[in-house]
């Protein structure tokens, strides 16, 4: 499979009929590894890290799961590609950024990803579309033990899987979902779910994970610690304070719901009103009516079934996606004017709102 | 000079040396000119070895001292990038790195998932080269009824192995 193709393929998060989780966008897990004997990538030489990626892509490849998928050294995709593989989440900031000597091995399906030479040889990642960590798991474990075949990877029964930096060491996993608080934001009530997360060794993170802000209201919660519990605490933990979110948030939503009825109705009809009928519109404003779209699907004030072109536009929205629509490098300027017709067009085909359950 | 003294510190070639009797204890440090200065060694009257070796000793500061036999990262690399430079790195810096772990994680001591296929690998291949050197042990040393205990062991263990990678 060519880059391209890839790009232009249907993938697990802009092409799922999954979408059926009101909170939860997305469960992804991603494991380090790293080969025994070997400097870490951010140390090793460059004939020693390109003798590692060759050694590395070349037994992900041959793995059944990625069967007919893509693998590619970095520096044969240029930014544009790389910008989209980010905002689709297959691969990280600092991988795009990696001189050279990394790579790329991507399924078929894009639900998983394998980056060499990273931060550390080998990090894997399988992700799903909704609140699946039991599926994405079991996925994961079995790539990992295929993989582990053919490399030895390095391994102390003490500290477990040895990773890059210690913060990663045992069980190298960080497990994650991408949720979908809009409520949440609007009652100012996330700063303190923020810090009662962070108190129970979870980390809240923006869309695109460290540094990025949370436009859209959309947010990334994972485990913070790896060392000291077993893959099956990790997630148990985590699940059990994800379901204490997505309370609160149905929680607010009611309150919005029952307190300020018209408000919402409000910000929904005009979020509406304004993807109708905008011709500039930047990506965090995007994201921000799309979410307040996403939020008037799950209160039935626009049908069920639009929650998958919801999810889509969240994605297709995004500056490396508009561009490679519109086959050409923009200017962020021009970028707004092609977002803001781009969902013009996918926004005239959707059925009126109606707003019954809710406006009184 | 062939084996010049590295400093403490920073391991750059030393240029101060110093003895100091503390407690009636004899405490020597060898610096470079840049650590002797930053640590006011120059200064007779605000320095105390004790200070610095104190110091030095309850908080792990970078000495500059420790370093991986395998790779060559030193603790002042790890300083810098708060990243290790290869697996080998956890076994010759693990005196620093036990108190970080204590806060960093849950526990200190690995509870999940272990690679099965590349522990066995990794003790069958130890189990192999040391059953090999045995044998060459035997043979050289004559003693004969040893070396053919340790060759039909060695064909045993390998044949077993076989078999396991066949299944």
């Amino acid at each position: 499979m060519k880059i391209n193709e890839l790009i232009d393929s249907h993938s697990e998060l802009t092409d799922t009929g999954a979408s059926k989780s009101a909170v939860v966008l997305m469960t992804r897990i991603r494991l380090a590894r790293n080969l025994a004997k070997h400097p870490f990538p951010g140390w090793a030489k460059e004939a020693q890290k390109r003798d590692i990626r060759d050694q590395c892509m070349q037994a992900v490849a041959a793995l059944p799961q990625m069967k007919r998928g893509l693998a590619i050294p970095v520096e044969s995709l240029d930014e544009l590609q790389k910008q989209i593989l980010v905002e689709r989440h297959l691969i990280s900031r600092e991988l795009c950024h990696a001189k050279s000597g990394s790579g790329i091995v991507i399924s078929k399906d894009q639900s998983c990803v394998v980056m060499v030479n990273e931060e550390d040889h080998l990090r894997i990642q399988v992700l799903r579309a909704g609140y699946q960590f039991k599926k994405v798991w079991n996925t994961i474990n079995t790539l990992d033990s295929d993989l582990e075949e053919h490399i030895d990877y390095a391994f102390s029964p003490k500290l477990g899987y040895l990773s890059a930096c210690p913060t990663n060491l045992g069980t190298a996993m960080r497990a994650s979902t991408m949720m979908h608080l809009p409520a949440l934001v609007i009652s100012s009530q996330m700063e303190k779910v923020v810090r009662a997360v962070n108190q129970l060794g979870m980390a809240v993170r923006g869309l695109f994970g460290e540094g990025s802000d949370a436009s859209g209201s959309i947010f990334q919660i994972s485990n913070q610690t790896t060392l000291g519990e077993s893959e099956d605490d990790i997630i148990k933990h985590l699940n059990g304070v994800l379901n204490t979110i997505i309370e609160q948030e149905l929680n607010a939503r009611e309150k919005l719901v029952e307190g300020e009825p018209n408000k919402l109705s409000d910000k929904i009809g005009r979020a509406f009103g304004i993807l109708q009928n905008g011709y500039l519109l930047n990506s965090s404003e995007a994201m921000n009516l799309l979410s307040l779209i996403r939020l008037g699907i799950d209160l039935g004030i626009f049908a069920d079934t639009q929650r998958a072109v919801v999810d889509r536009l969240l994605i297709e929205c995004q500056p490396g996606h508009v561009q490679h629509a519109a086959k050409g490098a923009f200017e962020p300027s021009q970028r707004d004017v092609l977002r803001a017709e781009k969902l013009r067009m996918e926004f005239a085909k959707m059925p009126a709102p109606d707003f019954s359950n809710v406006a009184r | 000079m062939a084996n010049s003294l590295k400093c403490d510190l920073c391991s750059k070639p030393a240029t101060v040396h110093l003895t100091q009797i503390v407690n009636s204890k004899i405490h020597k440090v060898d610096l470079c000119e840049a650590c002797a200065q930053a640590k006011g060694v120059t200064d007779p009257g605000g320095f105390s070895l004790a200070d610095l070796l104190l110091k030095a000793s309850l908080n792990p500061e970078p000495t500059g001292d420790i370093r991986c036999e395998s790779c060559g990262f030193t603790q002042q690399d790890f300083k810098k990038t708060g990243r290790f430079g290869c697996p080998s790195c956890y076994e010759h810096f693990s005196r620093m790195l036990e108190p970080m772990l204590d806060t960093m994680h849950k526990g200190v001591t690995h509870t999940g998932k272990i690679p099965q296929r590349a522990l066995e690998r990794k003790s069958l291949y130890e189990k192999l080269t040391q059953l090999e050197t045995e044998l060459d042990q035997a043979i050289k040393a004559e003693r004969y009824e040893d070396a053919a205990r340790y060759r039909d062991e060695l064909h045993q263990v390998k044949q077993a192995s076989g078999r396991k990678q066949n299944a």
